[in-house]
């Protein structure tokens, strides 16, 4: 991507832009490791990408929010220590973000206006929340306009679209059964651009940087799976880089809150732990400025992260789903019990039925066999 | 009805691979339920700090799954290479004779006949209920494989049941690969019974004829 490189002529690049906001290098290096190790680069990257950064142009970024709750943005901006807001916030030159910007009503439209218009097929659009699409997309508007037009515009015209979050994927949550709006994620509504999605509730601003700084360092967007979201963040299973694995194996289960495996940080496989099929890199990016992530915390993996997750993963704290119109109580084994043993009771019944009547029907073949004998 | 001295013939009705195929799946079923039900609802207590309770539990369901998948394989392949008893076409009622057997059979069970009527193979009712039971092992195979698809992602892995993952949720898979155990269950049990049933009635040594092979037939037949 020579082109992005020279996006905007007049601003600093990314290590001018951390200089001046007072980044000391040694931060912006530790920066750079990290974002190597996100992207599961050896560290002899980490010079490699500070070399990247420190010529790159930053990309201007807008960020649009549909039908959200606003998680992403928190997750965004939740860094406690501040410098690596600083960092993600200059890496990414965020011109237009409803929540966290200046201005408000017809100025802030007209900044997003001003980036789509200027900056045409150079600009990075981050998509926060789904898009309804049920009767003409009225269900989510902003500044009078139906999200779907906002989204076809802005989405259509940018360098590419960074969809972040499970409702910008697939839709997520407003999607969820019986998906009352029509809500559908950027994918499904944005064709002609690349797209990469962030799965996830929310997802990690880890890996929305890591997306940017591959493509400032390398030129080109990630790999991608077969969900469009990239390898190096969403290729590994949870359960596989997870720190209680050794206790899955052994069968050491927390059977409830607050027991003592759940003391001694035992596997949370029996709570409904969805680890085992969720494929996101929380145990090795962390949460919260890396101090831990939700497993590591004593809670079960919910499988944010899955295609749909909240029809799919839900209950989030049984292993197996119940049996729907048999009230909760009612899990798989008591109705398959109920059958095995309904099942010996009638074989038993037969057996009984049949010495009853064996007796009759030997009479009857008695009397058969003396008219035949006749 | 003949006397005791009655004449037999010996007819060699379940070929090598049949009964091989039918106990080998007995016991890979039965580990299959056990080591199933742990996986869903580990009721084990670990014992020991070394102890590998999920993993062996895991490394039995896949070994016997394994087993269970080359079992019936075997069996399907049978169907088109082994003699007529074994034959694919037994298992559908559709011939005259078939639905008449059917209808027969069924009359037996429901005491509307005294005795059973003389089938050298399966009957039309047992051969339709296997047919059904292989249906439900078909699902388990691929429904396990899907499950085990979030272990491996090798071609091999997506052939044999990977591709369900992609269309059906993981959720409603492991629901009824859960769930379809217990229709195998209440088969097993109805099956051992007219197993039985059907030995000490029909006379033909029933029973015997998973074991040996052979079945014998009223000379009258
Ligand atoms: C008669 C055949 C089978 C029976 C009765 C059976 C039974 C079960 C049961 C009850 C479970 C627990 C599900 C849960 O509640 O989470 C299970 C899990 C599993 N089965 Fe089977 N199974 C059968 C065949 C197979 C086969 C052929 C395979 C293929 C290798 C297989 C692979 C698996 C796997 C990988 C799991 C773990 C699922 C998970 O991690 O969530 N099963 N099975
Ligand atoms: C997991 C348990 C079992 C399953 C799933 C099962 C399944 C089957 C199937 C599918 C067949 C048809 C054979 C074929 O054409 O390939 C069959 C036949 C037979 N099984 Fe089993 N079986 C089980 C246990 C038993 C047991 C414990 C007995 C002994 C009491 C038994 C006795 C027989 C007999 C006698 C036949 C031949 C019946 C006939 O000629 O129609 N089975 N079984
Ligand atoms: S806590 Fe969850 S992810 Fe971790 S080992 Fe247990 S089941 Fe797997
Ligand atoms: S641990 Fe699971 S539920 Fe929690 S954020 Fe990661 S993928 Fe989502």
């Amino acid at each position: 991507m020579g082109e992005g490189k020279d996006l905007r002529d007049s601003s600093p690049t990314v290590y001018q832009a951390l200089r001046q906001r007072g980044v000391s290098r040694r931060d912006f290096m530790k920066f750079c490791s990290l974002m190597a190790a996100t992207l599961a680069l050896p560290a002899s990257f980490a010079p490699k990408i500070a070399e990247a950064l420190e010529k790159a142009k930053r990309p201007s970024l807008v960020w649009l929010e549909f039908q959200d709750c606003c998680g992403n943005t928190e997750s965004f901006l939740r860094a406690s220590n501040p410098t690596v807001v600083d960092i993600v916030l200059d890496v990414l030159s965020v011109d237009y973000h409803e929540t966290i910007m200046a201005p408000a009503g017809k100025d802030a439209e007209k900044s997003l206006q001003d980036v789509v218009k200027n900056q045409k097929g150079k600009y990075i659009c981050v998509v926060e929340g789904a898009i309804p699409t049920r009767d003409g997309g009225v269900y989510c508007c902003v500044g009078g306009r139906a999200a779907i037009d906002i989204a076809k515009e802005v989405c259509g015209n940018s360098l590419a679209t960074i969809a972040m979050g499970a409702c910008a994927w697939d839709g997520g949550i407003p999607s969820a059964n019986p998906n009352p709006t029509g809500a559908v994620g950027v994918k499904d509504v944005i064709s002609g651009v690349p797209i990469i999605n962030l799965p996830g509730c929310p997802a990690n601003v880890v890996n929305l940087t890591g997306t940017v700084v591959h493509y400032l360092t390398f030129g080109s967007l990630p790999l991608t799976d077969n969900n469009g979201a990239p390898l190096f963040g969403y290729g590994t299973r949870i359960h596989d880089a997870c720190q209680r694995r050794a206790h899955y194996d052994a069968g050491r289960y927390v059977r409830q809150w607050g027991d003592e495996g759940h003391r001694n940080g035992w596997c949370l496989y029996y709570m409904g732990c969805k680890g085992p099929e969720t494929y996101k890199n929380c145990p090795t990016a962390l949460w919260n400025d890396r101090t831990s992530w939700p497993v590591g915390a004593g809670h079960n993996c919910i499988g944010c992260a899955s295609p749909k997750f909240w029809d799919t993963m839900t209950p989030f704290y049984s292993r197996l789903a119940s049996i729907p119109g048999f009230g909760v109580e009612s899990t798989a084994d008591k109705v398959g019990l109920g059958l095995a043993i309904a099942t010996a009771a009638g074989v038993t019944a037969h057996a009984i039925a049949r010495a009853g009547r064996k007796h009759i029907r030997h009479e009857d073949e008695e009397k058969t066999a003396k008219t035949e004998d006749k | 009805m003949a006397g005791a001295a009655e004449v037999r013939r010996r007819i060699y009705v379940w070929e090598f691979p049949v009964r091989l195929s039918h106990w080998v799946n007995v016991l890979a079923i039965t580990v299959l339920s056990v080591t199933g039900l742990y996986i869903g609802t580990p009721f084990l207590y670990p014992v020991s700090d070394t102890a590998f309770t999920m993993g062996w539990m895991r490394f039995l369901h896949l070994t016997a799954g394994y087993l269970f998948l080359m079992m019936v394989a075997l069996r399907v392949y049978w169907s088109f290479a082994g003699n007529k008893y074994s034959n694919w076409r037994v298992f559908v009622p559709r011939s005259k004779s078939q639905v008449r057997d059917l209808k027969e059979v069924t009359n037996y069970y429901l005491f509307k006949r005294s005795t059973p009527p003389y089938d050298e193979g399966h009957t039309a009712c047992a051969a339709f209920a296997y047919f059904l039971l292989f249906l439900i092992f078909l699902f388990q195979i691929f429904s396990g494989f899907a499950l085990f698809n979030n272990n491996s992602h090798t071609a091999v892995h997506f052939i044999l049941g990977g591709w369900l993952a992609r269309l059906i949720n993981i959720k409603t898979i492991r629901f009824w690969h859960h769930m379809l155990m217990y229709p195998i269950w209440a088969f097993v049990i109805v099956h051992i019974y007219l197993s039985l049933l059907m030995d000490s009635s029909g006379k033909n040594g029933l029973l015997g004829s998973i074991f040996g092979g052979y079945k014998f037939m009223a000379g009258r037949g």
